[in-house]
């Protein structure tokens, strides 16, 4: 007679508390991130020749248009730097905020087959998709820097500073904010399809809320507690007083707008992880 | 006492039926309502068994209800039962798709489903690309992967076509190389839905002996459903036979699958049938199908009419046919009363007509009944489709191989010499 103890390594339970996060799995199904985001990558390449041209073609466009809508009709303020690298800055990081908040919102809906099918941390898809988007990030962002070097070297407008290095930082938190962000609309969007209508009408007006198209100084003091209390604020500012050296930037709104990401960061994985368990049943 | 895989205890999973919608929300609250006064889900209470065929009161059904069981490890289970009696729901709970309603389940071991083959394939991704990516979903590690690339490859038979996008693999060798990947898990328990059901003959045969490989040569523990009873027979030790989401029999593999088939009872109450030629004089009332498993292992068939007899006198000139149709349309084989000998005579006491068939070989498939009854020379009751009835996939060789699809209507049992 074996006396062995019987062991267990695993229990699936109806019921489970909030904070059950397992981030060790996650980290054990770290060879699924870099595969997805791979599997991003080669589809983005192998579709279309033209490719990765689109993603110049959008921001010089969006830029174009910017320049003669708020610059040339409306005529804010870039606080004395050249319009094309003012909103080329703003562009640049706003399309990376939103993309990677759509895209996180519609992960349950657009992985439906996947997730339906087998079992793997949840968590690694919305990951997945936030660290895809630094590969369009970057395309842009070498456009943006062309920019930067052709406006401080060859007309000598701008003067980049120090602040420059902070750039992997913003775009960490900036990562951080859109994932919680997106996570507990994916939550929410997962059964109440209605949000979603909410929320890409939400993330329109919401730019107008960051400081993409206009500066801080263009604000009124009595408004600017409004753009201030969006978490979003200190990034685009400091991104742009790094390299265009311009504008009003505080570190210590940084530290704020970096609280406040880990507070939505941390309900957003609350969120999802609820959600995540019973997603395929609500679909 | 050998170690346990998996403990399930008290599994039940509620879903909702009819449109997610406005109710959704008033229900949401509702629940939270209770909640918030500590009392227990309002709605978990309601719900009735899952039977699709009529129509419910509630809104919530309960797709599997209580669930116990236990397996060991290095057991093969199969999990059988008809449509919507809740195999796939059950299969589902175990790989963490979705979790149940109640209940808990234990797992000693690292789990890899197999709910669908090349779940996640990217077309645009090469061969190997996609061993890569599949591997990582299913939860292999990259080093992991690399070791058995090449034994990966090999199974796969799709050596030469490796290094082009699957988009431009036919289907066969789209789950050849899905299967292949999966069939190198390194877990400890295998749950595998019927994704056998894709690829060819060969490959099929391939993937069962893998799996009968994995579960007896390995000790690994495999949960299996299939529709296929042979392959059941051949690869699972235990079972579990649900019906109608419970569990309605459990244990040895053969007394399930006998349980399971001995179901295979067809009745249909053909009174009020109008469309319908003849006299009338004899009517057919109703017919019963019963196939079902002899002790020898051999297929046998009973087909009971009984009758709705209006006959005032005897006599022997009468004919009754029983032509049994294939889903193409091709009458198979005629049961008639015209082929024996015998000498019967039919009255005001006749009730039944029972046709006892030994050998009953028809190929797994669905058939329809076509019931002719002529009596002195006229036709008293011809009914078309009277009956549709399913032959499953018997254990006929005692192998676990069926009759290859499309490869005859019928079987003969055989021996081969080689001189």
């Amino acid at each position: 007679m074996n006396t062995e103890q019987q062991i267990w390594t695993e229990e699936i339970k109806s019921k489970e508390s909030l904070f059950s996060v397992n981030l060790k799995e996650v980290w054990q199904y770290r060879d699924l991130l870099l595969m997805l985001v791979k599997r991003d990558y080669v589809t983005f390449y192998k579709q279309t020749i033209l490719g990765p041209i689109w993603f110049f073609i959008q921001p010089t466009l969006t830029t174009l248009v910017y320049v003669i809508l708020f610059g040339r009709l409306a005529g804010l303020s870039t606080d004395g730097t050249p319009q094309i690298a003012f909103y080329l800055a703003g562009i640049t990081v706003w399309n990376y905020f939103s993309e990677s908040l759509t895209k996180t919102s519609t992960v349950f809906k657009d992985n439906a087959a996947l997730m339906g099918k087998v079992y793997f941390p949840r968590l690694i898809m919305p990951l997945s998709i936030v660290v895809s988007g630094l590969m369009k990030f970057g395309i842009q962002f070498t456009l943006f820097l062309a920019a930067v070097l052709y406006f401080t070297f060859i007309k000598q407008t701008i003067q980049p500073n120090i602040w420059v290095l902070a750039t992997p930082l913003l775009l960490f938190l900036m990562a951080a904010f859109s994932l919680g962000l997106g996570m507990i609309f994916s939550s929410l969007t997962n059964k109440y399809k209605d949000l979603f209508f909410l929320l890409t009408f939400g993330i329109q007006l919401f730019m107008y809320a960051t400081p993409v198209v206009y500066s801080m100084s263009s604000i009124p003091d009595k408004y600017q507690w409004l753009v201030l209390a969006n978490p979003l604020t200190p990034i685009f500012e400091c991104f742009r007083y790094g390299f265009l050296g311009s504008g009003s930037f505080d570190p210590s709104s940084l530290l704020l707008s970096s609280g406040v990401t880990v507070l939505v960061l941390t309900l957003g994985i609350v969120i999802f992880n609820k959600a995540e368990k019973s997603f395929m049943d609500t679909i | 006492m050998k170690k346990l895989a998996i403990k399930a205890e008290n599994i039940s999973k509620q879903y909702r039926l009819g449109e997610v919608g406005t109710g959704t929300l008033s229900h949401d609250l509702n629940r939270l309502w209770y909640k918030m006064r500590g009392k227990e889900d309002p709605y978990l209470k309601i719900g009735e068994s899952n039977d699709r065929s009529t129509k419910g009161e509630s809104d919530y059904v309960w797709s599997l209800r209580d669930i116990n069981f236990e397996i060991e490890q290095g057991d093969s289970m199969g999990i059988i039962g008809k449509n919507g009696a809740g195999k796939s729901t059950l299969l589902k709970i175990l790989s963490k798709v979705t979790k149940p309603t109640t209940g808990s389940i234990k797992v000693n071991g690292r789990i890899a489903s197999l709910l669908e083959v090349g779940t996640g394939f990217n077309p645009e991704m090469t061969g190997r690309e996609n061993i890569y990516l599949n591997g990582a979903i299913l939860g292999m590690r990259r080093a992991e992967i690399t070791r058995k690339l090449d034994e990966i490859i090999d199974f796969s038979g799709v050596e030469r076509y490796i290094d082009t996008p699957v988009k431009r693999y036919s289907s066969g060798m789209y789950v050849r190389l899905a299967f292949a990947v999966a069939a190198h898990l390194e877990s400890e328990i295998l749950i595998v839905d019927e994704v056998l059901a894709v690829g060819d003959a060969e490959f099929q045969k391939k993937c069962l002996g893998k799996m009968g490989e994995v579960s007896k040569g390995e000790g690994r523990t495999v949960l299996f459903v299939s529709h296929n009873m042979a392959s059941i027979h051949n690869l699972c030790n235990t079972g579990i036979l649900l019906e109608r989401g419970i569990i309605k029999n459990y244990g040895c593999i053969d007394n399930l699958i006998f349980d399971y088939l001995k179901d295979k009872k067809a009745l249909v109450d053909l009174f009020k049938r109008e469309d319908r030629q003849g006299n009338g004089i004899i009517k057919f009332k109703n017919i019963e199908v019963d196939i079902y498993i002899s002790p020898l292992n051999d297929v046998n068939a009973i087909f009971t009419l009984v009758l709705d007899n209006k006959f005032k006198s005897a006599t022997s000139n009468f004919k009754i046919d029983v032509n049994i149709v294939n889903s193409l349309g091709d009458t198979v084989t005629q049961l008639s009363t015209d082929y024996s000998s015998k000498v019967s005579v039919i009255n005001f006491n006749a009730e039944k007509v029972i046709f006892k068939i030994e050998n009953f070989n028809l190929s797994p498939g669905d058939y329809n009944i076509r019931l002719y009854l002529e009596i002195q020379n006229e036709i008293s009751d011809w009914i078309e489709n009277a009956l549709s009835f399913s032959v499953p996939e018997f254990d006929i060789f005692s192998t676990g191989k069926i009759l290859n699809f499309g490869y005859g209507s019928f079987y003969l049992k055989h021996d081969y010499i080689i001189e």
